[in-house]
């Protein structure tokens, strides 16, 4: 299984090695996305995980039991209005009208309820209008 | 004969803030409700707009003198190379090109976030740019190299220059093969899963005066909203094509070659533009006043979205290899829909340029000629029309007669050994 996970951790957890504990020990192909360490060596990091299930389990729970809190991921699309130049690419990309076209107007707008972030929008956008967020707490 | 107008007529009025100036959309209905006869001797001036990428785009520009002198022999803006060969402080800034860092389309596709169209549009938003340059040095230039920061008040002169812009009408664009396409058209999903298409169609210049019966070379216009000139034809301006009844044409035709002061323009008028795959580029916002001279000048202005066509091209075979592929025309009342019917199959339609940016752009240039503020001007000479006879050359494939030696940078390893 693969999936992308945010970890949150404290000053004395960032010194443990578990990047290589999850290599190592639980088999676990881990690619890192994003780190913010701050320097009080507090901070998070978003990875993703892959391997299989069993493992999976058991690094997380290796994790768990370090203390150090795992979250799902959840990542969302932000439209930046000021960056737009309205040519409309990204609506016919959009599967759900998250982004659509308003037929009169040619005018584009962005509803993020409908997003499922696929990410077809992403890459078609000229201006780089269209970003993706992971959405992170504070780090504790 | 006809009611007529001259410049003349037409610049007094806008003198005394008396001229009737409508947008190419506005004059449609106009022309509906009133008839041509009527509409013709009301309206004095209709505007147009497009706001779309434009490759083929740049600026030139003079940096003044460091102290000591030098004679630029490669310059870099932000990174990105400008052309420096011609005098010692002269470049020209080319829309198109990417830092030598660029990882281009090493890891396909690239993502090209930075070119020479974003530090133009830098530039002209007043942020600081790095300006690195190189030399060899000469009695009179001495110095080697220089490194600092400026920004577009620190330069004696800066003024676009486009070699072709505006293309009146362009093909639209699709996948007849089963793996995506980064293109200029955008992207392209396989098996006709989309239809990019250009141009703003009823707003756009060339397609409200088909046949350059008031655009030409002298012609005052909006550019990166500022004001800027027609300088001459476009490269690949090829105005004999197959023509539709109304004159406009069906296929890729004329284009413009306009000029004007990079510092008076608006960055949000000239936008540097990441296309995946593809590479980098800008989007710029042109403008052009038709003068209503005459009731067919009307005519050609009141051109509708469903009375101009464009060639469906594959970019997966046909335009890459030129081959020839038919696919029929697709009208833009229909590629504006959202969905036009290719081989009976009901394809969404992609568009690069902005539609709601050229209705602005048609917009400002009616209110900057209506209070006074922007006088249209009579061409010094016309553009090559649709009765000339221009040949659309291809570069052809040659190699030298024996013992004949060129000068060549590869060594002609091609073709000679
Ligand atoms: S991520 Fe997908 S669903 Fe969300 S706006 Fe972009 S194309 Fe639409
Ligand atoms: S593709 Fe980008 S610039 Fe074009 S309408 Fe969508 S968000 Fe705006």
């Amino acid at each position: 299984m693969k999936n992308r996970i945010v970890l949150y951790f404290s000053a004395t957890q960032s010194e443990q090695p578990i990047i290589y504990q999850l290599v190592k020990e639980y088999d676990l192909v881990v690619n890192i996305l994003k780190a913010n360490i701050n320097p009080q060596k507090e901070g998070l990091m978003v990875m993703e995980l892959t391997g299989e299930k069993d493992n999976y389990d058991s690094g997380i729970e290796y994790l768990s039991s370090l203390g150090i809190a795992c979250e799902p991921l959840s990542e969302t699309v932000m439209w930046n209005e000021a960056l737009c130049i309205q040519c409309g690419a990204c609506a016919s990309f959009c599967p759900t009208e998250a982004l659509a076209m308003e037929r009169e107007s040619m005018e584009v707008s962005f509803d993020n309820s409908k997003c499922v972030v696929c990410g077809m929008c992403l890459e078609c956008c000229p201006t780089r209008a269209i970003t993706l967020h992971f959405d992170i707490k504070e780090a504790v | 004969m006809s009611y007529q107008k001259s410049y003349e007529e037409i610049n007094e009025k806008i003198r005394k803030g008396e001229a009737v100036v409508v947008t190419a959309e506005e004059v449609i209905d106009i022309v509906e409700e009133k008839g041509y006869a009527q509409a013709a001797r009301e309206i004095d001036v209709v505007t147009t707009g497009t706001f779309g990428p434009m490759c083929s785009s740049g600026a030139f520009i003079n940096f003044g003198h460091a102290n000591p002198r030098i004679k630029m022999k490669k310059v870099w803006l932000n990174g990105v190379e400008a052309y420096t060969g011609m005098a010692a402080v002269d470049a020209y800034l080319g829309a198109g090109q990417l830092p030598e860092s660029d990882p281009e389309n090493k890891v396909y596709p690239g993502r090209f976030t930075y070119g020479g169209g974003h530090v133009i549009q830098d530039l002209v938003a007043g942020k600081e740019v790095r300006l690195e340059a190189i030399a060899y040095g000469t009695d009179c230039y001495p110095n080697r190299a220089l490194e600092t920061i400026i920004t577009l008040d620190d330069v004696n002169e800066a003024f676009m220059f486009n070699p072709r812009n505006a293309y009146q009408n362009y093909n639209c664009a699709v996948n007849l093969g089963d793996r995506p396409l980064y293109t200029y058209m955008g992207i392209l999903r396989p098996k006709l899963g989309n239809a990019a298409y250009s141009t703003s169609g009823q707003l756009s210049p060339l397609l409200n005066d088909p046949h350059y019966k008031t655009i030409g070379i002298g012609t005052r216009i909006f550019l990166g909203g500022g004001i800027g000139y027609v300088s001459w034809n476009g490269t690949q301006h090829h105005p004999n094509v197959l023509r539709g009844e109304n004159g406009v044409p069906k296929t890729p035709a004329g284009t413009l070659s306009v000029i004007g002061d990079l510092k008076q323009m608006d960055p949000n008028w000239l936008v540097g533009l990441s296309y995946v795959g593809y590479g980098a580029t800008m989007a710029i916002g042109i403008g052009i006043p038709i003068p209503i001279l005459d009731e067919e000048i009307l005519h050609y202005t009141a051109v509708k979205d469903e009375d101009i066509f464009c060639p469906i091209v594959d970019f997966f075979e046909g335009y890459p290899y030129k081959k020839d592929i038919d696919l029929g025309f697709a009208n833009f009342k229909e590629l504006k829909s959202g969905k036009i019917t290719i081989n009976g199959k009901q394809v969404v339609t992609t568009p690069q340029s902005s539609y709601p940016r050229a209705r602005k752009i048609a917009a400002t240039l009616k209110e900057w000629i209506t209070a006074g503020k922007f006088e249209i001007s009579q061409p010094v000479q016309m553009l090559p029309g649709a009765d000339s006879n221009i040949d659309f050359k291809s570069i052809p494939d040659r190699h030298p007669a024996n013992g004949i030696i060129f000068n060549s940078r590869m060594g002609g390893n091609k073709y000679e050994k």
